[in-house]
């Protein structure tokens, strides 16, 4: 008798710890419209994605991300854009210097995390693409990415057992076309917001920072904030960071969009937020660690071609400088946004 | 019922000139050559300036932007893109609806997708993206598409590729093309649909101020050379007559 009872309990306790994990981590977490409301935080500007053009909404949310995270959109059925945009990561290829497509091809550049993107007005490092809505066509036909046609992809989803009917839930239109299919896509990498961090809270009156992150908040406000601006932290601009160019890889930049001499070896400034989880570092990829990058920019050996004036700000960090400056950067990792349910892989 | 139906529309002059429902409609319709030859994809062998043989395998451009201008210098604009595609007849021919009555001395258009579309996101139609006339890793449409086979050409498979496009500085491949007509006239009283036919004539695009020679420049597909293939087709469009 008394046996009997430790076993009801016992059942009892596991089936709640199996439920529990099931809660936390559902993947099939559905949406509501009340998810899909896009809430500008506090002291952020005003978003540069036009909403009234793409009203969101929780089908059309659900919809894109149910083809962000399906394979069928590359040419070999097995890779799709959350095979390199991995969520813990704030949607970047985290420990991989240089993206992964198809057939073990290796790309050119670092994937960039996903995060604050209403507030950009041109993608890709070169910032060759010039809104939003286009921009999942370049990795989707990439050769050394997903490598297929937009035809090809337009044409499996219409032929797919659920697509069309997600697409007339979603949109009113069972046809595919390119112009939902983008709709849906924009609508989950928009609602990927970041602005929990501790930097937010601290911002906000919230949370009171330690000794080292204060002294590392002030150090970045002289040091590093004119190119990696609060509250976003980046300006948007396009800047030569110094790095020597990797003769292998010859990428010239933004150079390479706009064809003028003055942009050669020109990047996009990339926001800082999260930057603890999107290792490794810079467009190539080529540190892995934030100390490899301070260490970088406080030497200042930088390459002679055009460096940016600004880098001049950087050189001469103490060790203890350099320690304070990374503990802030910690607290730019927002555990809300990276571990948002409703960006989780639903497949 | 069906009497009368017939009657109301003779009345305000439908149907017994074929003429459009309501409005005045100019019908534009492309015939692509190759110097005086009819174009024809793969089998015929053209030469170029500089002697070298080819065979055409593909050409599509946009037409956009298109005007009609009066004698009195008053201009009608339509908004409408529209992709010629030499594999696609039916895209050879479309029709500008509601043309005001007027004498018409001037049509202009441009070879190309104007800059603001290019900055506007996604477009629909002759301009989705699926169509396969858009640069994705550099936003912009691909105003046109030459492409073909040369023993001449140093590039794999001895193919020849001319991709040109380019809407901002510093380089600008948009080119307005203004063709003189003798006379286009759309008169007051009744909706008339006329007809004119445009030769395009693919060896100009060859040619003129550049002749381009398939060894040394067997592909366009950046913004490199854009610029000089459109200034090439820049006058590569001409009004001829046809029945």
């Amino acid at each position: 008798m008394k046996l009997s009872y430790l076993k009801i309990v016992f059942l009892a306790v596991f089936s709640l710890i199996i439920l529990s994990a099931f809660v936390i981590e559902n993947p099939y977490y559905s949406i509501s419209q009340k998810d899909v409301e896009i809430v500008i935080p506090q002291g952020f500007p005003k978003p540069v994605y036009d909403f009234r053009k793409n009203k969101m909404s929780a089908e059309a949310f659900t919809l894109g991300r149910k083809l962000f995270y399906d394979p069928l959109l590359s040419k070999d059925n097995f890779t799709s854009c959350g095979t390199c945009h991995l969520r813990f990561a704030a949607f970047a290829h985290v420990d991989h210097a240089l993206s992964h497509g198809i057939a073990n091809r290796i790309g050119k550049r670092n994937v960039p995390a996903l995060q604050n993107l209403i507030w950009k007005n041109e993608f890709m490092a070169d910032g060759g693409i010039n809104h939003l809505d286009l921009q999942p066509i370049a990795p989707l036909t990439s050769e050394d990415e997903m490598g297929e046609t937009l035809e090809n992809v337009i044409l499996k989803l219409q032929n797919d057992s659920v697509y069309p009917r997600l697409f007339q839930t979603a949109f009113g239109d069972s046809i595919v076309s390119t112009k939902n299919m983008m709709k849906a896509l924009s609508q989950f990498v928009c609602l990927m917001i970041s602005s929990d961090s501790k930097y937010d809270k601290f911002i906000a009156g919230k949370v009171e920072f330690t000794l080292n992150e204060k002294n590392g908040l002030n150090l970045f406000r002289a040091k590093c904030s004119s190119c990696h601006k609060e509250p976003l932290f980046t300006d948007n601009s396009y800047r030569n960071n110094g790095l020597a160019p990797d003769p292998k890889l010859n990428d010239i930049g933004r150079k390479l969009i706009t064809g003028k001499e003055s942009d050669l070896y020109k990047f996009r400034v990339p926001t800082l937020r999260n930057i603890e989880m999107t290792y490794p570092y810079m467009h190539d990829g080529r540190f892995n660690t934030l100390e490899e990058v301070l260490k970088y920019y406080s030497e200042g050996k930088f390459h002679s071609t055009g460096f940016d004036k600004e880098l001049t700000k950087t050189t001469g960090l103490t060790e203890s400088e350099k320690i304070d400056l990374i503990i802030f950067l910690r607290t730019l990792t927002d555990k809300t946004f990276l571990y948002d349910r409703r960006f989780a892989n639903p497949l | 019922m069906k009497i009368l139906f017939f009657i109301l529309l003779n009345f305000i002059g439908i149907v017994s000139n074929g003429n459009p429902e309501n409005g005045n409609e100019l019908q534009i319709n492309f015939r692509h050559f190759v110097g005086s030859d009819s174009l024809i994809f793969k089998t015929k062998e053209y030469v170029n300036e500089l002697g070298q043989k080819y065979t055409v395998t593909k050409f599509k451009y946009y037409i956009s932007n298109i005007q009609l201008i009066n004698d009195s210098g008053k201009v009608f604009s339509s908004e409408e893109y529209f992709l010629i595609n030499e594999d696609e007849p039916q895209s050879k021919g479309f029709s500008v609806k509601d043309v005001p009555p007027g004498n018409y001395k001037t049509l202009s258009f441009i070879i190309g997708v104007d800059s603001l579309r290019n900055c506007s996101g996604l477009q629909e139609g002759a301009l989705d993206p699926i169509k396969g006339m858009f640069w994705a890793w550099n936003t912009g449409y691909i105003f046109l598409k030459l492409e073909g086979t040369s023993e001449s050409s140093t590039a794999q498979g001895g193919i020849f590729e001319y991709h040109i496009g380019g809407f901002k500085e510093p380089v600008n491949a948009i080119r307005k093309i203004s063709l003189e007509m003798d006379s286009l006239i759309f008169a007051d009283e009744v909706p008339d649909s006329k007809k004119i036919f445009i030769k395009a004539d693919i060896s100009q695009i060859l040619k003129q101020p550049v002749s381009i020679d398939f060894s040394t420049m067997p592909v366009v597909s950046d913004m490199t050379n854009a610029e000089l293939v459109a200034n090439n087709y820049s006058d590569m469009f001409s009004l001829i007559k046809e029945k």
